[in-house]
């Protein structure tokens, strides 16, 4: 037995299944991935730690973090928010927007990136300076 | 008669039903969470500008790397892995909620909102440890030649790279934008996080008043579990920017 909204504007009911079995499911997809995350977080302090830590490797477990982290929010929003049982018109009008933020991240990832490569590029005055007299200077290198 | 009704669904929409076949409210509640991952979007991206532009960053699992009653013990990224696993739990008890709500069965759904306050309620408690623990930490720094010590504010950062001074290495001031954007946008979620246990409280009460008992159906429930759940979203993407990358 399963009850709705009744007006005469929905004439769509999406079915509720009787059995929790996809929630349980989902909780332990979500789980994994955590622990997944978990490891590899684990794993970038340990190479962190280690004598010669490798930028590459580190990037590479960076990237996979991030796309374990889209799968969670994949199935937070399709399975726990029940976005997935919707009609698909309603689920375009929400992801279509958020494509906006392909562009977003981009563009000012990138900003910042070429704002620590011209700073470096044109105060080598400071950079020269904090490499002769260490510690005093080097706060301030490390402040702006 | 669903068969019929998407049959209708895939025309052009001509008025007199809903466009999505979904209620006002519900529509509504995930337009507003739309803007909202737009705002939490811009926090943590303009967190990521800063955080490119600078040469040294933090790294995290140098700062979260205490856990409560351990003491010194290093520890990293096991509270904040207790604080998200608390967060998915109170996320299923809230699906459970709604499912119940599905099926009418009003205990049902008065017992799992309870489990979902408290695991809110567990998750601000851990929140609220975790700043005063970095609010009130003290940090050995090397600040003009001289040892200080700092803990961790919107305008100190005892976090810096680490040079030789007197044969050991000691940090020097990091970059201050770390605390300014960690504590804002922890803060702005845990505030989003605070305002979802009060939602879900007003709507236990109501449950527990037979209002949606009374009504045919407990479509509040599955609109306070979509906030809910953007508040579990949300924490996903604090949990990937601020602790493990």
């Amino acid at each position: 037995m399963s009850s709705s909204v009744t007006s005469p504007e929905i004439t769509f009911h999406p079915e509720h299944s009787d059995n929790t079995k996809v929630i349980w499911r989902t909780f332990w997809i979500l789980s994994i991935l955590t622990i997944a995350e978990l490891s590899i977080g684990i794993g970038i302090y340990t190479i962190h730690k280690g004598e010669n830590p490798s930028e590459t490797l580190v990037l590479a477990f960076k990237g996979m973090v991030c796309i374990l982290t889209l799968a969670k929010a994949y199935y937070i929003v399709s399975v726990f928010m029940h976005l997935g049982d919707e009609l698909r018109n309603m689920i375009m009008t929400i992801i279509v927007p958020l494509c906006l933020f392909v562009w977003f991240i981009t563009a000012f990832l990138l900003d910042g990136n070429s704002w620590r490569n011209l700073r470096n590029k044109f105060n080598r005055t400071d950079v020269n300076k904090t490499e002769q007299v260490a510690p005093a200077v080097k706060e301030k290198g490390a402040k702006d | 008669m669903a068969t019929a009704a998407i049959q209708q669904g895939t025309k052009w929409w001509s008025g007199g039903r809903s466009p999505f076949n979904a209620s006002y409210g519900k529509i509504m509640m995930w337009y507003f969470l739309m803007s909202d991952a737009f705002t939490f979007g811009a926090f943590l991206i303009s967190y990521g500008t800063i955080r490119f532009s600078q040469n040294y960053w933090v790294d995290p699992n140098h700062v979260f790397n205490s856990f409560p009653f351990a003491g010194h013990t290093n520890l990293p990224l096991a509270f904040v892995s207790l604080m998200t696993f608390i967060l998915i739990a109170s996320s299923v008890t809230m699906v459970l909620a709604v499912h119940e709500g599905h099926k009418m069965n009003r205990l049902g759904v008065e017992k799992y909102m309870l489990w979902t306050i408290l695991g809110g309620i567990c998750f601000l408690s851990c929140q609220a440890w975790e700043w005063t623990h970095l609010l009130t930490g003290q940090h050995e720094v090397l600040v003009n030649g001289q040892i200080q010590y700092w803990n961790t504010t919107v305008a100190h950062n005892p976090f810096g790279p680490e040079v030789m001074f007197n044969g050991k290495e000691v940090a020097t001031p990091g970059p201050i934008a770390f605390g300014s954007y960690f504590f804002e946008i922890t803060g702005f979620h845990g505030f989003h996080v605070l305002s979802g246990v009060i939602i879900n409280i007003i709507m236990y009460l109501k449950t527990r008043m037979k209002h949606f008992e009374l009504r045919g159906h407990y479509e509040m429930i599955e609109k306070a579990g979509l906030y809910w759940h953007f508040v579990d979203l949300v924490w996903v993407f604090v949990f990937l920017c601020f602790y493990l990358i």
